[in-house]
């Protein structure tokens, strides 16, 4: 069948168009589960030999009982977080998905969108990011390549020897990796508290459509 | 009533202890997974499943820290101004439980896929060619520190002695009860080295006397002290730390 017998028949139902690609929810949820294990157990972790003498995080929030338990955890959780990391990497840059999401980035947009998010006075429209999402996305994905990078030249500083240099050797890729950390759950906590505020957004990112929408659009 | 000997007395108390930090860990291990099943409120049987699938985690990174290692890549190498003054002792039992070695009646015995399995002194060890690294030491939780160690390159000791270098593993046992195993591969590593000093000095006993596996490409823990015995086998050994559940080949 050609395009134009389908255009002389009755028209085909518009085609659904999620607000969030399949692959960008699929990839959220998984990444949200993936970093709850990577943090809590790499809390665990920092516990065992804290670089900041004197600071520990409470144990209660901590994943894993003990080191060892704790880096069984990181190490397997890390395939999950970096394999869906990867997809959705190479899915963004490939399918225009970030081109579209989170460009362009403009320093006059975001200051005047700051200001607004501040007052509480930030429209948000479903379908498109406002100027401060597009800075903390990209922000929180180099974060992503960030913490990656570096758990790399913790894991393997002889074998990875010229990477772990960069950042200093294995104590200077340790801080980074917990800078890393830091700008992630930093930037969750932002997340969350907004999701809290403008909780209309949750649902087309579990669903791919906002709530209420009908179903005849059809299946995704 | 019946007396023991102080000695009997000090074993059993020892084994006691043992089997508390062992029921210690199983209770934490138990308690973990309650934390996890909080989170995913999986049921019991479920547990057993995370547990299965860190345990097959675990050996598939064994793989792919194989695939990973090069024989040629060195551990970087430092000077005499960057060791840690004073290193770090560190051992599963406080500093005064350190073990007594007597060197002079010390023999090290060698069994397993090996022709010569004669023991040896440590001045037949101290009488082979000698090397030293400074080298950082990366343990498990952690920390780092940089030191000097001294002694044969174990690649060469295992050729002399005949071991069968297509084996799997190396396994050792020590004064401690510690016990530990590592892959041929970083056995033949030309910085993997019978270390007999610390510091240009004979090695200390906090350090390992009479003799450790210093693994510059591997963690702290995978280097054990105080060796008694070592041992080339296909069938794999485990270890101390690694049978409660660290990665066993850890390397870095
Ligand atoms: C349970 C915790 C989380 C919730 C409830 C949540 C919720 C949301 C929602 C509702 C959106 C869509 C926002 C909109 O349409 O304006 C979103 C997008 C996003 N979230 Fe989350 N999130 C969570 C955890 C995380 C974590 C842990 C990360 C990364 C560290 C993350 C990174 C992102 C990114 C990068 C986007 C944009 C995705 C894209 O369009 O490609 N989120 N999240």
């Amino acid at each position: 069948m050609t395009t134009t017998d389908m255009s002389e028949t009755k028209p085909p139902p518009a085609k659904f168009k999620p607000v969030h690609p399949r692959l960008v929810r699929y990839w959220h949820w998984i990444n949200a589960f993936a970093i709850l294990l990577m943090v809590g157990s790499g809390w665990r972790i920092y516990n065992a030999s804290p670089i900041f003498k004197g600071f520990r995080f409470p144990n209660d929030w901590t994943i894993g009982a003990w080191l060892g338990g704790a880096l069984q955890i990181h190490f397997a959780a890390m395939w999950l977080f970096v394999i869906n990391g990867l997809v959705y990497l190479i899915y963004g840059v490939v399918s225009g998905h970030f081109r579209r999401a989170f460009l362009p980035l403009d320093p006059r947009e975001f200051l005047r969108d700051f200001a607004l998010a501040l007052r509480g006075k930030l429209p948000h429209h479903i379908g498109s990011y406002n100027a401060v999402q597009r800075l903390f996305y990209i922000g929180v994905i180099l974060a992503i390549v960030g913490v990656f990078v570096s758990g790399l030249a913790v894991w393997k500083p002889v074998q990875f020897q010229t990477l772990a240099a960069l950042m200093g050797g294995y104590e200077g890729a340790r801080i980074v990796h917990f800078l890393m950390m830091s700008a992630i759950v930093a930037f969750v906590l932002v997340h969350l508290t907004l999701v809290a505020l403008v909780p209309k957004t949750l649902w087309p990112m579990l669903w791919g459509r906002a709530r209420g929408e009908d179903e005849e659009g059809g299946q995704s | 009533m019946k007396i023991e000997k102080p000695e009997t007395r000090a074993l059993i108390r020892e084994d006691k202890d043992i089997r508390k930090v062992e029921r210690r860990l199983f209770l934490k291990q138990s308690l973990s997974l309650g934390a996890l099943t909080l989170l995913t409120g999986c049921d019991v049987t479920d547990i057993g499943a995370v547990q299965s699938i860190t345990a097959a985690m675990s050996k598939w990174n064994d793989k792919v820290q194989a695939a990973i290692f090069s024989q040629s890549r060195l551990a970087p190498e430092y000077t005499e101004a960057d060791i840690t003054k004073p290193f770090p002792f560190n051992a599963y039992y406080r500093r005064d439980r350190v073990p007594y070695v007597d060197g002079a009646t010390y023999r090290l015995e060698l069994s397993g896929l090996i022709q010569d399995t004669r023991p040896w002194t440590l001045d037949q060890l101290h009488a082979l060619p000698q090397r030293s690294q400074i080298t950082r030491h990366v343990c498990v939780e952690g920390w780092s520190a940089i030191g000097k160690w001294g002694g044969v390159v174990f690649g060469d000791f295992l050729r002399r002695v005949g071991a069968d270098i297509r084996a799997r593993y190396v396994g050792f046992k020590c004064a401690d009860n510690y016990y530990s195993s590592i892959d041929m591969a970083t056995a033949l590593h030309p910085q993997t080295i019978i270390a007999l000093t610390y510091a240009d000095q004979t090695l200390p006993p906090e350090y390992g006397f009479p003799m450790k596996l210093r693994i510059p490409t591997k963690l702290g823990f995978k280097n054990p002290k105080h060796i008694m015995a070592m041992f080339v086998t296909n069938d794999y050994p485990g270890g101390y730390w690694e049978d409660k559940g660290y990665n066993w080949f850890s390397g870095s």
